[in-house]
């Protein structure tokens, strides 16, 4: 099963590092995982999309919240969520298949941000199935360049990962 | 108030902290703190021949305490080399906090003399690690090390300080406490666990207890011989737990796992209620995992959540501290209106007895060569069973916690999880240290003593009477053993040829050494070299090179499936209905 883990960790130098190490030292998948500080400067977001049995997530969390730098951590996939992406990618559009690569960026609720003579710059966020299949539709006209973020995540409802 | 340097807050830190001994080895990169260590008294500070035998000797220190273990080596190849001694600790969960010099804040990065990146290096085998870049962080770190080593699962913490770091100065704070709101261990118990727990022991009809070195490490021996008399029930010891309950006593079976007793393992298939206790189910414990206590439910009480349910599924977690939750539990038990069964308590016990009947741990005593059980054997009856003894890893360290019986805590020192050769001599020097009246025997091999040898001088340096007791079969015995068993004979790269003669090594580092090669003659040596009360004693047993461990569960088969020794007495009747 597909598992997002939300990490509020403290914002040092290696404590990126310490979990990366964790997954590759216990044999753990790391599908994505992006990271940044949060409004509160000592602390950083990570969020993390892993894979696993329900023994080897309970596994992940429990040797997450063992990390020192740990402050806190949800399993966001266990309760209502919102989950976001951001894909950026350049794609060719010459001939026919320039009108249809705008149209389908239109379909997709997607922002062409940069254009050349035979090229365009996508941007767009939404979940990642949405991303696969935006990629799936325009690569027909030839993909350049995929920028993906990796997940971020949210609980839905008035909870919070936060310190209080 | 007046600034200080790095290396004076550094030294004053640990005065603060109450340290007593420092293990370590100078180089270029501690050179400002070893200057101040220089102009002080408080702190005494430990050379070492080896980085690893002043972590290991750190770690002897620990154990053998219960304290932090300070160990101070210098950037580069010490870091390096104190690494083993670090992972050793990790894997048995010893608090250390080892300081590692490291190249000028100005420096890293460029690979500078001695530099390597000690933080990165040692991450996967500490709790946690700090690289101070900053003076005014120095003693605030060195807090937190202590606090964080030596509190809910100990383990080592790696504090690396660059040199300009311990030149540059700063006023001198050092806290009495510190809390870090990323680290709050968990003391006590779920009271509504422990209340199913209790009901749920009440209800078995085998019980057993099977306890680790995490009843050693938080101190719980007196509340689980308490729990365990009150329950009636069989008590089994992991290779870390020896000593958490006595060797002694009638309610223990022995320790379990690999090359434990024939009554631990059969008792552990087949008990209907397992407590586990401040153990981890490791695989030379639990033998295939899917065959472990098949007949079971399992109660788990460990201060660490990531050892719950790691290995095997468990019925009741409870997260606690072993003495807080004991003691809970005990008051369950005794206020809790269910009776135990009595009568399948009793013929749980006649099962066991039948078992023990086998004398398991037999050996040939009528043999013309030293046996090396015989050699452990005497050693406990003429320290009357109440010595220090560290080991290195293999077949001497099996033969130890077979055949010395540990009534007390923190008096079996050897390296468990990790397995390191070499552990023994130096552990010995620091359990020697902290307890400088104490008898303390380092039970070791011609293989394993002969990868911290070097550390005979250390002994000689601070006057450390250690006895070391070296069943020499000429062999890497575990690794013979298993060649013997599993590869046909095939003895590939196990036999220790030119061995120095130990007696003349031991004399040359000034200590006395004794070849013993008769078996009548291993009483009358151990007793001489346990008279020279002043002195190390170096005892070179020629042993018989064929002997092997016995009980035996090969890896990967159930605790039923064990192989016995050719002494033991032939199981009876294996095929049993289970109430």
């Amino acid at each position: 099963m597909r598992h997002i883990i939300s990490i509020l960790l403290e914002n040092e130098s290696g404590a990126l590092s310490r979990v990366a190490g964790l997954f590759s030292a216990r044999g753990y998948n790391i599908e994505s995982l992006t990271v940044a500080p949060t409004d509160d400067v000592s602390l950083s977001r990570m969020t993390l999309v892993t894979r696993g049995s329900e023994e080897v997530i309970e596994q992940i969390t429990k040797q997450l919240n063992k990390l020192i730098d740990v402050v806190k951590l949800v399993d966001l996939t266990e309760g209502p969520h919102i989950e976001r992406e951001m894909l950026l990618t350049k794609v060719n559009a010459t001939g026919e298949m320039r009108e249809e690569v705008k149209r389908l960026v239109e379909i997709f609720r997607g922002r062409i941000i940069d254009v050349t003579d035979t090229t365009y710059t996508v941007e767009m966020t939404g979940d990642s199935q949405k991303l696969d299949a935006f990629i799936q539709a325009v690569k027909g006209a030839g993909i350049l360049e995929v920028v993906r973020s990796g997940v971020s995540g949210i609980g839905r409802g008035p909870k919070a990962l936060s310190l209080q | 108030m007046a600034e200080l340097t790095g290396a004076e807050i550094f030294v004053r830190s640990l005065a603060d902290e109450g340290v007593e001994y420092v293990f370590g080895y100078p180089g270029g990169a501690t050179l400002h703190i070893y200057d101040a260590l220089y102009k002080q008294e408080k702190i005494k500070h430990i050379l070492a021949r080896h980085e690893q035998g002043a972590t290991h000797a750190a770690d002897g220190y620990a154990r053998s305490t219960g304290k932090t273990g300070v160990v101070l080596v210098t950037s580069g190849p010490g870091a390096t080399n104190a690494v083993t001694g670090i992972a050793t600790a990790y894997m048995d969960s010893s608090p250390l906090v080892v300081f590692t010099g490291q190249v000028a804040t100005s420096l890293i990065g460029d690979d500078a003399f001695q530099e390597v990146d000690s933080v990165g290096i040692s991450r996967p085998c500490v709790k946690h690690n700090f690289l101070v870049k900053d003076v005014r962080d120095l003693a605030i770190t060195i807090k937190k090390a202590f606090h964080i080593a030596n509190s809910g699962r100990p383990g080592p913490v790696v504090v690396d300080i660059p040199k300009d770091v311990t030149a540059h100065k700063a006023e001198y704070f050092y806290p009495k406490t510190v809390s870090m709101r990323s680290y709050q261990p968990k003391v006590e118990g779920h009271p509504g666990q422990i209340r199913k727990a209790a009901n749920l022991l009440l209800s078995a009809k085998r019980p057993m207890i099977y306890t680790g070195g995490g009843v050693i490490l938080g101190e719980g021996s007196a509340e689980l011989s308490e729990l365990v008399r009150l329950l009636g029930c069989p008590c089994t010891n992991t290779l870390m737990g020896l000593g958490g309950y006595p060797g002694t006593d009638p309610l223990f079976v022995g320790m379990l796992g690999m090359h434990g007793t024939y009554e631990a393992n059969m008792a552990m298939h087949d008990c209907d209620v397992l407590l586990a206790v401040g153990a981890r189910f490791d695989d030379r414990v639990t033998g295939e995992v899917d065959k472990f206590c098949p007949h079971a439910r399992i109660i788990h009480i460990d201060i660490d959540p990531s050892s719950i349910a790691k290995n095997v599924p468990v019925t009741i977690p409870i997260v606690g501290s072993v003495p807080d939750v004991l003691r809970e539990l005990i008051r369950q038990v005794k206020e809790s209106n269910k009776e135990a069964d009595k009568a399948a308590l009793e013929a749980w016990w006649d099962q066991i007895n039948e078992w023990r009947k086998l004398s398991c741990l037999n050996y040939d005593r009528q043999s013309e060569l030293i046996k090396p059980q015989f050699v452990v054997e005497k050693l406990y009856e003429l320290t009357g069973g109440d010595a220090f003894v560290t080991s290195d890893v293999g077949q001497h360290q099996m033969w130890t916690a077979q055949f010395y019986k540990f009534d007390k805590p923190r008096r079996w020192i050897n390296s468990g999880g990790l397995g390191t050769m070499g552990f023994g001599l130096p552990a010995a020097m620091g359990v020697q240290l902290a307890h400088p009246d104490a008898l303390v025997a380092c039970v070791t091999g011609e293989a394993s003593i002969q990868m911290c040898i070097q550390e005979l001088s250390t002994c000689k340096q601070y006057d450390l009477p250690i006895k070391v007791v070296n069943l020499n079969n000429r062999y890497m015995g575990m690794v013979r053993q298993w060649q013997e068993f599993f590869y046909d004979r095939r003895y590939s790269h196990s036999y220790m040829d030119a061995l120095p003669d130990f007696m003349k090594l031991a004399e040359s580092y000034g200590h006395v050494g004794m070849r013993i090669e008769q078996p009548a003659d291993v009483e009358g040596a151990l007793k001489e070299a346990l008279a020279q009360k002043d002195r190390l004693v170096f005892m070179d047993f020629i042993t018989d090179q064929t002997e092997n461990v016995y009980p035996m569960i090969a890896a990967g088969k159930p605790h039923n499936e064990m192989e016995l020794g050719p002494c033991a007495s032939p199981p009876v009747d294996t095929d049993r209905e289970l109430a």
